[in-house]
Parts: structure tokens; sequence; C-alpha cells
């Protein structure tokens, strides 16, 4: 363990205390907002090119935010005791808003999902027998006006939710921005631009995590993708990473500028502990080659493939970027001293409450969730009909 | 060490309302009740006292026997790298370069791994939590399971902590630590069930030189304000803002 250690360590800082767990927590709520936000697009803003996906989103939403809670109270010392943030949370703390932002979200998700289902849950009530119909009108809570004026109020409060699901989203993981970000005792966290950044990374990996379930549902359903959908999410993708990397180099620029006490730490941070992931994993496959990428999707005429493959690998690496990004915060934070004279090294184990496997059966969970329910759920009307016109 | 907030809360009270009634008999009565084994002693009254701690630097020698002391004292384990409180010994070689270190918290005392020679100054510096009058350990909890006590002491109510950690990462100065035995975030408490009964903190008790010095800030005639009135004092990272209550004396502008 010594050898890891460059420079001097407060002796207790020796063993590193939030692991890839509390990695992942931050990349699952910002999927969770990112995918949410670009369902908005539709919702809110009437954007019609991405209408084929955006039920799609919300259900994706959903699922990841079901898992959002595991890395955490895998983490805790006290799962058992967690519920206490509810019940007496102390409210100067970042944490502490936690499980109301969460319920709140999680509630004006599952209502968002309702209400753009109702006329698929009533049909399916009256068309199926059995279980499945009881499960559909028990889904549709037993209230079966579909008619043209019942529809459009569900139309009118979905879009007054979604309104209320932006802000909420946004605070959602903003608010993980701040939980980092209000750490004066930490100068890699403690920067209030922390909750922008996350919530600009929150938005691209969530997109680009959209449009690749997108093309493999297509793929694996054998249907025609939408390029016009396909291209208008990529075009939001690139704009957005243009926000992301603004936030992230202002940052870092304004801290080497500043040149405060901890500027040689982070310094060694950035060029010895974290500079491959860092400056090769968040800066350019994360964000550089996508923005290329993206652009020339953006130029190029016709050649439907070709573009396809070149949004695939964007959304492929705006994905790693992110948790790239995601690591070079947390686990990049821990890694310097507060003494701001030493260095750490985060080993991850593999078999370990905190280990790598719990972490990756977390972020396959999702995936699972999002299956059951695209089958109780079909979002698939939207994105066929859509595609096939 | 078991000392949790409710105790506290329950004693309090139960000291307050046997104050107001006025009645001596009822107050004994209602306070042997609670005698926990950590708890505080029986006449304590915490509105009374305000801990303040002095640490020396120009005397200590780095023997680490408080380091030492405090782990029998508080149980803490002896095979983990986790220390309630530690020395550190700052170097400065012929060529400028400062050397800090703390090996095992100083429970072993120091090697001598540079030769004296090439070593122009050298200091120790004991560290223990600052119990800060800001403490940004106790915004941070999601759950208050860190609090200040009246008598300005931080501590962490173990019944209640659910070991998120977020104070270990809020504290600036490394002072915490996770008990795994415990399954909770774990730091000094001035020996809580010492001063309470009138004894001092089991570091400063075992310090031969007395560069560690513990008292009421309270007392105008404590050995805390004696020092303070007279020394030119100043504290670790004062920049942070968290009004730390351990005050040095002889801070060389190397130390973090
Ligand atoms: S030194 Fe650290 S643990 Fe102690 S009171 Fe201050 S912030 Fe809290
Ligand atoms: S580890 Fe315990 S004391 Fe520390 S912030 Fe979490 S709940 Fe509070």
């Amino acid at each position: 363990m010594e050898s890891l250690i460059w420079g001097y360590v407060y002796p207790n800082e020796v063993e590193i205390q939030w692991s890839i767990l509390i990695v992942l927590y931050p990349y699952i709520t910002g999927l969770v907002a990112g995918a949410f936000i670009a369902s908005s697009l539709y919702h809110v803003f009437g954007k019609k090119e991405v209408k084929p996906v955006a039920r799609f989103a919300l259900l994706t939403a959903l699922s990841f935010l079901l898992v959002a809670t595991m890395p955490l109270l895998t983490h805790l010392g006290h799962p058992e005791r967690g519920i206490e943030i509810m019940f007496t949370p102390h409210v100067t703390s970042a944490m502490s808003g936690f499980g109301y932002i969460y319920s709140f979200y999680l509630i004006v998700v599952v209502l968002e999902i309702w209400l753009s289902f109702r006329e698929d849950i009533v049909k399916k009530a009256h068309n199926s027998k059995g279980w499945q119909e009881l499960m559909y009108s028990a889904l549709a809570l037993f209230s079966y006006d579909i008619s043209e004026k019942a529809l459009h109020e569900d139309e009118k409060l979905a879009k007054k939710l979604a309104i209320i699901g932006i802000p909420s989203a946004a605070f959602l993981h903003g608010y993980v921005g701040f939980i980092f970000g209000g750490i004066k005792a930490n100068p890699w966290w403690s920067t209030p631009l922390m909750p922008l950044i996350f919530l600009m990374s929150a938005i691209v990996s969530g997109i680009a995590l959209l449009i690749l379930l997108y093309i493999a549902s297509m793929k694996i359903r054998k249907h025609a993708i939408d390029h016009k959908c396909l291209h208008s999410l990529a075009h939001y993708l690139w704009v957005f990473l243009i926000f992301d990397v603004t936030l992230e180099m202002l940052e870092i620029i304004s801290m080497k500028y500043e040149s405060l006490e901890e500027i040689d730490i982070i310094n060694r941070l950035l060029s010895d502990k974290i500079a491959t992931t860092f400056y090769g994993v968040q800066l350019t496959m994360g964000i550089l080659i996508p923005f290329m990428l993206l652009l020339l999707v953006g130029i190029i005429k016709n050649r439907e493939t070709l573009k396809m493959i070149m949004i695939s690998i964007s959304s492929v690496f705006v994905l790693i970027g992110v948790f790239a990004m995601r690591w070079n915060v947390v686990i990049g934070g821990q890694e310097i001293s507060k003494s701001l004279s030493g260095t750490l090294t985060y080993v991850p184990v593999f078999f370990n409450q905190e280990g790598v496997l719990p972490a990756i059966i977390i972020l396959i969970i999702p995936f699972i969730i999002l299956r059951v329910v695209t089958y109780i759920l079909p979002p698939w009307k939207d994105m066929e009909e859509e595609a096939a016109r | 060490m078991e000392v949790t907030r409710r105790e506290f809360t329950k004693i309090g009270c139960k000291v307050i309302i046997g104050a107001a009634a006025g009645s001596a008999v009822i107050e004994s009565v209602i306070i042997r009740g609670t005698g926990a084994e950590n708890s505080p002693a029986d006449e304590y009254d915490w509105n009374e006292h305000y801990w303040g701690y002095i640490v020396d630097t120009r005397i200590c020698i780095g023997c680490g026997r408080c380091a030492n002391a405090c782990k029998r004292e508080n149980d803490v384990p002896f095979d983990e790298p986790v220390y309630r409180t530690w020395v550190e010994r700052y170097r400065t070689k012929l060529d400028g370069e400062v050397v800090i270190d703390s090996p095992n918290g100083s429970i072993d005392g120091f090697p001598d791994d540079i030769p004296p020679e090439e070593v122009k100054k050298a200091f120790y510096v004991p560290k223990i939590c600052n119990h800060c009058d800001n403490p940004p350990c106790v915004q941070v909890c999601p759950v208050g399971a860190t609090f200040e006590t009246k008598d300005g002491v931080v501590l962490v109510d173990y019944k209640y902590c659910i070991g998120c950690r977020y104070c270990i990462q809020g504290c600036p100065y490394g002072a915490r630590y996770f008990n795994t035995k415990k399954g909770t975030a774990d730091k000094c408490t001035w020996c809580y069930h010492r001063i309470t009964k009138g004894l001092l903190p089991a570091c400063v008790q075992a310090c031969p030189t007395g560069a560690r010095k513990f008292g009421d800030l309270n007392d105008p005639d404590s050995i805390v304000n004696k020092i303070l009135d007279t020394e030119r004092i100043n504290v670790l990272k004062p920049d942070l803002g968290t009004k730390p209550k351990v005050y040095y004396v002889g801070l060389d502008r190397e130390v973090r």
C-alpha cells in the first residue's frame, strides 16, 4: 500500500473512502436526467423530430432511476439506517435532499409515463384477457376514458408535468454536482461550476444513451431507422457537447490561471494521476472526437449508413467519456491529499461490497428493467410509425 | 465510548429540569437513573464549559506517546491505518526540500531516515480533530449524526450514523476515519468520557513535555486562556473559515 503513496498524505487518508460505486451514482443519475431532458424536447418544446423516441426516453429514464439508489445503499456502512435521510434530514447537508428530490422526481417520471401511455394501456386492457387484462386495467387505474377530449387533457397535463420535470431533472443532477462542489476541504471539487458541469455532462450522456438504445431497438426489431430523428438527436448531442466542454475547460483554465495554493497538487493530479483518463478519455475521446464526427455528420450529404455509424461511435465515446469524467471527479478528488503535499492511488478491487463486480451488476440491472417495462408498455408504436413515414 | 446524542440530550434535559425544580434530591435521583458507563459525570453541566486545546509545537519531541495513549484509551485499532491523533514531522533539507512524514501516525516514534547533517531545520506538529466552531463535518452530515455539543466538542452518534462518509470528505484536516467495526465515521472526542469527569484527554495526560494542553475557554484562569492571552497563536488552515479550537503556538508556514 505504501508504494502507492507519493509525498505526504494525512495518516487517515490512506484508505480511499468513496469507491467505484460512488462513481456510478452520478453516472446513473446523469443518464436519467439526460434521457428525461431528451424526452422533453418533444413533450415540452414540441420538437416533432424526436417524437419517435420521446416515450422510449421516459422508460429509459425510469429504468435507470430505479437503480440510482443502489450504489449508494450498497456503499453505506449502515444501509438499514439509510431511510433516516428521509425522516431526519439535516438540512445544511447537500446530501440530505437526496431522498426528497429523488422521490419527487420518481413521481414525476411515473406520472409522465402513465399519461403518455394511457391510451395504449386502456386499449390493451380492452383487448386482453385473464391476468393481462387485470394488469392493464390496474395500470389504467380502471379509468377507461380515451375520448378525444380526455386524451387532449392528458396531453396538456403531460406537458405541464414535463415542465416541472425539467427543473427537477436539472435539480436532481445539479445537486449531485453540489455534493462535490460544496466541499471546501477538497480543492479539486470545490467549485461553483460543478453543478453545471455535472448537468451538461448528464445531458450529453443521456442523449448518447438514447441514441444507442434507439438504434439497437430498431435493429433488434428489424425496423427502419428514422434518420431525421437520429440526426436531430445527434444535433442536440453536438450542441450540448459544446456547453459541456466550455464549462469543463473554464474550470481548469481558471484554476491554472489563478494558481492558488493548491495548484501544485492539482497539476500533479492532472499530469500524473489522471492524465490518461482526463486528457485522453474525458476530453479527447469523450468530447473532441465525437464533436468532430458529429460535425461531419452535419456536413455530409446522404450516405445514411455511414452517418449512422459515425453517430453510434460518437455516442459510445461520449458515454465512456462521461464515465471518465465522473471517475476523474470522484476518484481524482480523493487521490490528492488534503495536506496538498501528496497523492494516493485508488486500486479497485473486483469481488468486494464496493468492488467492480457490484458496479457491473448495478449497471446491467437498468437494461433488464428497461426490457421488462418495454414489454409491458411497448413504446414502438411511435418509433415505428414515424420511421415508416 | 458509545456516547449518543440522545443520551446527552436526555441528561442535559434532566439536569436542566432538575435544576429548575431547585431540589437537589430530585435532581440526584433522576440523574442516577441514567448512569451509562461513558456518559458525563453526575454533576457535569455542559452549559458551564467550553473546551479548548493548545499545541505548543516548539516543545513537542515527537515521542508519539500521545498517539499511543489515544489508541489505548479509545480502543482505536492498532492494526489499521486510523488515528484520532498523530504527530507529523517536518524536515527541511539543505537543498530546501521539505520532507513531511508521520509513519504509523508516530505511534512507534520516528526513524532517522535522513542523516541529520543533511537537515537544516526540523520540528514536530501534533495533530488532532480541531473541534471546529464552524465544523464542515457537521454541516455535511445528511442525518445530523455528527454534531457539536454545548461545551464545544464535535462528536459522532454511533447509533445514528449511516456510514456515508461524507463527513470524512468534508473535514479539511484528515481528522476523521471510518470505523469498520462500527460501520460508522469515527474521530477524536477529546476523551469526552474523561473531560466530563474532570480528567484530561489521554493525549494531554500522556505528553511528557506539556506540548499538548487542554482547558476551559470559559474560565479566564485556565491554562488554555493563559497561553491564548500571552502567546502568538495560529490555527490550521484559517482561510477555510472552520474556526478551529485547537490553537497552535509556533506554527511554521510549511505546516499543512
Ligand atoms: S477538524 Fe475535521 S472532524 Fe474535527 S471538527 Fe473540524 S472538520 Fe470536524
Ligand atoms: S458517515 Fe455518519 S457522521 Fe459522517 S456524514 Fe455520514 S452519517 Fe454523518
